[in-house]
Formats: structure tokens, C-alpha cells, sequence
């Protein structure tokens, strides 16, 4: 069903993952994944990638770690589903219980929420970036690009809650999708 | 209500993993309201903090549900926080990720994936907007993401590390020069 591809040791996902949840200071979890996953090991395309990031987003769950678990899937079935998990969480897991035992004096050091505050703000930068690869081909069809500009205002400047937004968008936007058919050619892009 | 600290994490959090529809931001409310006025396990204002720590360490924001559960139960009551928050939704996302790649080429996933792609794309900048809206650094925020998605655009495989780390060094030198 897929192509053949060298299957990928267990050891090399949880690493990748461990690595990803132990140095994402700040967010934009997705942009590493995407990063190490599509740009540095090639392990799945970018049309995969986004097709993934898309279903992680219409599940309940947090988008991290239902993209590690669908990176997991796609990579290497059920066991690379919980190894991805488990690699995102283990370290977070001690970081943040260490965290809440030193937090009085982590506030207190000089610096230290600017520090944050600019580590947040840029993990936003890698979000936008990763955005516009996502949206690269949704403006080449109008349908898609409304979709597109509808959810992006909903969501991001009237502040709707999603569930709606979802079951109005959705629907519409699959529609427009079959009615458009399979895209010609299945170009396997990286950028 | 349940009076055994461990169930009542899981009976609290679990039902949460299953509607935090949109990711984390969508369980901080109930779980404020479960820990804080039902099961009065934090105070208001040490939930507030609790958010903060998730915020500032590394991982899922989510993660505060780990160390409300350290706080209930020391390391047993965090790791069963943790499970309880994360299990559910990915048990399912497990079944609809193989499901999903095993259809891959007919006509209805390939309409499905199409009519995803761009509300996942709008979602995404949206979520990126909403951080700015919360951050108090005003036009400096945006002007900083900005750059960054600027600096990706001209060479994607930059170092996360390189950026966050310049990102940290950059609000610290103006909060010292701003005051």
C-alpha cells in the first residue's frame, strides 16, 4: 500500500522525539516534527506531513502529540505510535515536575520571563513559517483559499469556538475537494 | 467525586483528553474549575502558576495536568495525570491515523485530505496569532515571529535551537535597555 521504504529503528524514533519535547522551549512543537521528520530525514513527504497535521487538528487531543502519534503510525505501525508518544512526554514529564519545585526561584532570576517571552515569540515565527509551506497549495484553488481565510478569521480574530466552525467548514470544503476530483499528478515535493 | 486521589485524577482528566478539541487551550477552563472549586485540590492562584511552569518548560502546554497531579499525589498522581490526559486522544488518533493511511489514493481521502489541508493551514496561523494576542510585548512580539518566519523562509533548515536561543537573547537585552 505504501512505498518501500528502510524501516526505521525504534531507537531513532523515541530519539527523535525525546530529542523534539526536551528542547521545544516555547511551542511550535509541529515545526520541529516537520523539520526533522520531512526536511532532515525524509521519512514522510510534505503532502503526508499535512495531511496528518490536518486530521491532528479536527481530533480531540493536544496537536503534539497526536502528530507524534500519526508520525509514529505512518513510520512504523503501533510501536511507533507509543514509542513517538513516549519519547515526546519522558522528558517534558521530569523538566516540568523540576520546574514546579524551583519555580519561585526561576522568576526571581534576572531576565528570566524576557527570556520566555522571546522564546515563545519566535516558536510563533516557526508556526507562521510552517503555515505558509501548509498553505502553499490551498491558494492555488479558490474554494481552498476561502476555506482557508474563513478559518483563519474565525478562529484567529472573531475568537469562535472551534467545534462549530469545524462542522460548517468542513463539510463545505470536502465538498468543494470532491467536486474539484484527485489532483493530476502527485508531485512528492520537498522545498 | 471521587475520595481516592488517583481515580479522581482520572475521572477529572481522562473525560478532558476526549473533548480538548482545537489542543490544549481547550481544557485549561474545565480543569480549572474541576481542580480549583470541585475537588479544591489547588487554589485559583496556584493553578495560574501552574499554567506558567507548563508554559515555560519545554513539551505540550498541556503538561500542567502532570504537575497538578505531582501536587494531588506526588509522582504516582503525576504519571497517572499524565496518562489519563494523553492516552484517550491518542489511542483514537492511533485508529484514525491507520485507518487513514490505509485508504490513501481513492477518491474520497484524497477529497477529505483536500478539504482538511486549508482549515488545518488557517488553524495554524490562527493559533500563531492567538500566542501574540496573549503575549504583552505588543508590536515587539510580532515584529520578532515575524522575523523568525522571515529568517526560516531563506533558509528552512536553521536550527530551532539557534533561533529560540536568539529570540531569548534579544527580549532579554531590550527588557534590560526598555526597563
Amino acid at each position: 500500500m505504501k512505498k518501500p521504504a528502510p524501516t526505521v529503528p525504534l531507537l531513532a524514533i523515541y530519539k527523535l522525539f525525546f530529542g523534539v519535547g526536551v528542547f521545544s522551549f516555547g511551542g511550535g512543537l509541529t515545526a520541529w516534527f516537520h523539520r526533522e521528520v520531512v526536511l532532515v530525514r525524509g521519512w514522510m513527504t510534505d503532502d503526508e506531513f499535512f495531511s496528518g497535521y490536518s486530521l491532528a487538528q479536527v481530533l480531540p487531543g493536544v496537536n503534539s502529540t497526536n502528530m507524534a502519534v500519526y508520525i509514529g503510525q505512518h513510520v512504523r505501525g503501533a510501536a511507533g505510535s507509543a514509542v513517538a508518544l513516549a519519547g515526546l512526554l519522558s522528558g517534558p514529564f521530569f523538566i516540568v515536575i523540576a520546574a514546579a519545585i524551583a519555580y519561585n526561584r526561576l522568576v526571581e532570576l534576572p531576565g528570566f520571563t524576557a527570556a520566555m517571552s522571546g522564546i515563545a515569540t519566535v516558536a510563533v515565527g516557526m508556526i507562521f513559517r510552517l503555515g505558509m509551506a501548509s498553505a502553499k497549495d490551498s491558494v492555488r484553488h479558490l474554494p481552498s483559499l476561502l476555506v482557508l481565510a474563513a478559518s483563519f478569521v474565525a478562529i484567529g480574530i472573531m475568537q469562535w469556538p472551534l467545534l462549530p466552525v469545524l462542522l460548517v467548514l468542513a463539510p463545505l470544503s470536502i465538498a468543494a475537494a470532491w467536486l474539484r476530483g484527485p489532483p493530476p499528478v502527485r508531485k512528492d515535493k520537498h522545498e | 467525586m471521587s475520595d481516592h486521589p488517583l481515580l479522581a485524577l482520572i475521572i477529572v482528566i481522562a473525560p478532558l483528553s476526549l473533548v480538548a478539541l482545537g489542543g490544549a487551550s481547550a481544557i485549561y477552563a474545565p480543569l480549572q474549575h474541576q481542580a480549583v472549586d470541585v475537588y479544591q485540590w489547588v487554589s485559583g492562584r496556584e493553578y495560574l502558576e501552574l499554567f506558567a511552569i507548563a508554559r515555560v518548560t519545554p513539551g505540550p502546554g498541556s503538561m500542567l495536568t502532570t504537575i497538578l497531579g505531582w501536587r494531588v499525589a506526588g509522582l504516582p498522581g503525576a504519571l497517572v495525570a499524565t496518562l489519563a490526559l494523553y492516552i484517550p486522544s491518542s489511542a483514537l488518533c492511533f485508529v484514525i491515523a491507520r485507518t487513514w493511511n490505509r485508504y490513501r489514493g481513492s477518491r474520497w481521502h484524497a477529497a477529505i485530505e483536500n478539504g482538511l489541508r486549508p482549515i488545518g493551514a488557517g488553524l495554524m496561523i490562527a493559533g500563531g496569532v492567538m500566542i501574540l494576542r496573549v503575549e504583552e510585548s505588543g508590536p515587539l512580539a510580532w515584529a520578532m515571529a515575524l522575523a523568525a518566519c522571515a529568517l526560516l523562509t531563506w533558509r528552512p533548515l536553521l536550527h530551532p535551537m539557534i533561533l529560540i536561543g536568539g529570540g531569548a537573547v534579544v527580549f532579554m537585552a531590550l527588557r534590560a535597555v526598555i526597563g
